[in-house]
């Protein structure tokens, strides 16, 4: 890879760190407790704080998963750099548009009922 | 005592990899003996059962690095390699170092190693004459250290074989360039640095590598290219952030 | 019979633990990343209001998911401590024993899951 996703690649992966840890103790408490829709929502409802937390956990993975992805797509799949970096930037922009719905989604939910 | 012991070890089978690219395996019988080498075996066959096998040597005591091949697909010295460490089922399997192309046989065609060395601006720049002063530079200077912790390699393309971002990724400079890069990369006499840190932050440089750590564990020098890579990495980050690299 | 056929013979460093280490970490990150949308689909169910997502984690509350969700919990793990380890390397002065790092990693890893699995079976 290019120095520049090198250097993307580590720091998405330094700066989720935190953000990872706190999601497994998340899961591991949802998972203990049994939560329902209505528990999770009643806390991410308009709630600044978790928009903020998943949004940024969303487009640092997007863009962590879409530069791995193209180093597979390269070593593996025996694609052209331009094809790799078409998936990437295409699958890049995908996760981020689904994860950026599904915050958005815990946040408002129910905006398009 | 121990030619005894050797005559009542039954003959070893070796399967040797015959022809270019294409080819086959074809298996001799080799009497074994005490001490028995793989380049033993190899020896023997070409002297006695068949004078057509080509194979590359030089010192056969492990200082040249020439007779690297692939002994039951591992890259290794075959000098250095005793045949009672991998005998296994009394059967060896050998074939050319892997990653380069084949001329013959047991012989590969090292250019592609030795350009990439090139490429990895892997080759001293000197600032000095012989007019000037030798430079004084302590050997507890932590670059010197580090330099010297890497520069015993003597190009015998094992870590090039083990490395799967070399069969993966054509671009890949490799660990042995990378390595030497780094070795002048911490060479204070050493004017290229400007052009050398580009070169290992370019298309197929450090960042390629993926930290599998096979040349580290293939090294018959003791060795640590992955060590090397990731100070180039290191470097590299570094310089980009000080805005001298694009 | 061609060498590049034959190159599976040329693979036996392959039985190297940070070889496995670097392919656990690979693959764990490929399925992850294939995962990802998945989770992002099911989350966003809320986006048409409580009912929808309700009916997805009642759907969810079977035992093959529930595995499913271990083995989702073992991979994102083992690709974080992997990645630790990775970023340790990269980052500060080298330490022998990789080896036993490695190992420790996945040790970690395991311990995780494993306690994921427990909470899972209460």
């Amino acid at each position: 890879m290019t120095l520049r996703l090198y250097i993307v690649q580590r720091a998405t992966a330094m700066l989720m760190l935190p953000l990872i840890l706190g999601h497994l103790v998340i899961i591991f408490y949802a998972s203990a407790k049994g939560v329902s829709a209505a528990d999770i929502l009643g806390r991410t409802a308009g709630s600044v704080g978790w928009a903020v937390y998943y949004g940024a956990f969303v487009l640092l993975t997007a863009a962590h998963g879409a530069i791995g992805l193209r180093t597979i797509a390269m070593e593996w799949g025996r694609l052209s750099q331009r094809a790799a970096d078409a998936l990437m930037w295409g699958t890049g922009l995908l996760l981020l548009a689904l994860g950026l719905r599904a915050v958005a989604a815990v946040v408002a939910p129910g905006s398009l009922a | 005592m121990a030619q005894q012991e050797a005559a009542r070890l039954p003959d070893i089978e070796v399967a040797i990899w015959r022809g270019g690219e294409d080819g086959e395996y074809r298996t001799y019988r080799v009497p074994r003996q005490a001490s028995q080498t793989v380049l033993d075996l190899v020896t023997y066959v070409q002297r006695k059962l068949d004078p057509t096998l080509s194979y590359r040597f030089a010192c056969r005591v492990g200082v040249c690095g020439s007779c690297a091949m692939t002994v039951n697909g591992r890259p290794r010295w075959t000098c250095r390699t005793h045949v009672s460490k991998v005998a296994g089922e009394g059967r060896i399997e050998i074939a050319p170092l892997a990653n380069l192309p084949v001329i013959k046989d047991l012989a590969t065609d090292m250019t592609r190693f030795f350009e990439k060395w090139q490429e990895a601006k892997g080759v001293h720049v000197p600032t000095a004459s012989r007019h000037d002063p030798i430079p004084r530079i302590s050997p507890e200077d932590k670059r010197r250290a580090a330099a010297n912790a890497a520069i015993e390699c003597i190009n015998c393309g094992i870590c090039f074989a083990a490395c799967d971002t070399v069969r993966w990724n054509e671009d890949y400079l490799g660990p042995a360039a990378l390595n030497r890069a780094w070795t002048l990369v911490n060479d204070a006499r050493d004017g290229g640095h400007g052009e050398r840190l580009a070169a290992v932050a370019a298309k197929g440089g450090c960042h390629a590598c993926h930290t599998h750590q096979s040349c580290e564990q293939h090294c018959p020098q003791a060795l640590n290219p992955t060590a090397s890579i990731a100070g180039l990495k290191r470097l590299t980050v570094e310089a980009f952030i000080r805005g001298e690299l694009k | 019979m061609t060498l590049r056929m034959e190159a599976r013979r040329a693979t036996g460093y392959r039985r190297d633990r940070l070889w496995r280490a670097a392919m656990v970490h690979r693959l764990s990150g490929l399925l992850l990343a294939m995962f990802l949308p998945l989770h992002f689909l099911a989350l966003g169910l809320a986006i048409e209001g409580e009912g929808k997502l309700q009916g997805f984690l009642a759907w969810a509350d079977q035992p093959l998911v529930k595995l499913a969700e271990v083995v989702l919990v073992a991979l994102l793990a083992v690709h974080l401590v992997g990645g630790v380890r990775l970023l340790v390397i990269e980052n500060l002065a080298w330490r022998d024993n990789q080896k036993a790092l490695a190992t420790g990693a996945l040790v970690a890893a395991v311990v995780i899951a494993l306690a994921f699995l427990f909470i899972q079976l209460r």
